[in-house]
């Protein structure tokens, strides 16, 4: 799914608005996303996700092929995790009785 | 632009907020929009499509098989069970945009 995708589906589910304002709309949810990662804060969206920024310091690395050490600079990532609710969402197994139970498997997702 | 001491969490309410300044809708269906965004990009993912805003990032569903990790903590050997994770790989645009505001900055703020 595109952006200009979304912004269809959302115009199918809202007959009322007009386009323009739509794109308005989810383009104003993405820009207010980007600014506060830009500005080093926190988005918490609950059963979604949440995006961060993760700060890595200077470094110096190896360029793999040539064995060359090379300085990185410090710099910030954008980083996303995903929320409990999309992550089970996306799990549901499609049949209930294959489901393992959950206790049996180390999950690296939960601490 | 002046940046504030230390960082704040943004939440759904402002995103709403932010919507409804820039839109003139009430306030209340700023937030079911809001809503209505993110239960969109829930439902393709969820069928395994992937989600691609441009300038921002996209979102996809990789699936991984079982496989043995190791608990860090204790050490010993568990299995991990086969599972779909969402990836989301930030567009350049975003990466360069949250790196030029880093150089703007002299004190990098503690991460989460």
């Amino acid at each position: 799914m595109t952006k200009s995708e979304l912004i269809q589906r959302l115009a199918e589910r809202n007959p009322h608005l007009f386009l323009r304002d739509i794109e308005k709309i989810v383009d104003t949810i993405f820009d207010e996303i980007s600014d506060a990662m830009t500005a080093g804060d926190r988005v918490e969206l609950r059963g979604f996700g949440a995006f961060s920024v993760k700060h890595r310091e200077a470094r110096t690395g190896r360029n793999p092929r040539t064995g060359d050490t090379v300085h990185v600079e410090a710099k910030r990532l954008p980083f996303f995790k995903t929320g409990k609710a999309l992550h089970e969402k996306l799990n549901e197994p499609k049949h209930d009785d294959m489901q393992a139970p959950e206790d049996k498997f180390y999950n690296p997702l939960s601490d | 632009m002046t940046l504030p001491p230390e960082s704040k969490t943004i939440t759904r309410a402002d995103l709403a907020e932010a919507v409804y300044a820039q839109v003139g809708l009430s306030r209340n269906e700023s937030s079911d929009l809001v809503e209505q965004v993110l239960d969109e990009m829930m439902e393709a993912l969820t069928k395994g499509d992937s989600v691609k805003i441009s300038s921002f990032g996209s979102f996809s569903v990789k699936h991984k098989g079982e496989r043995v990790g190791r608990n860090p903590k204790t050490g010993i050997e568990v299995a991990i069970s086969p599972r779909s994770v969402l990836v989301f790989r930030a567009s350049h645009v975003l990466k360069d945009r949250i790196n030029k505001a880093t150089q703007a900055m002299s004190t990098p703020k503690s991460e989460s």
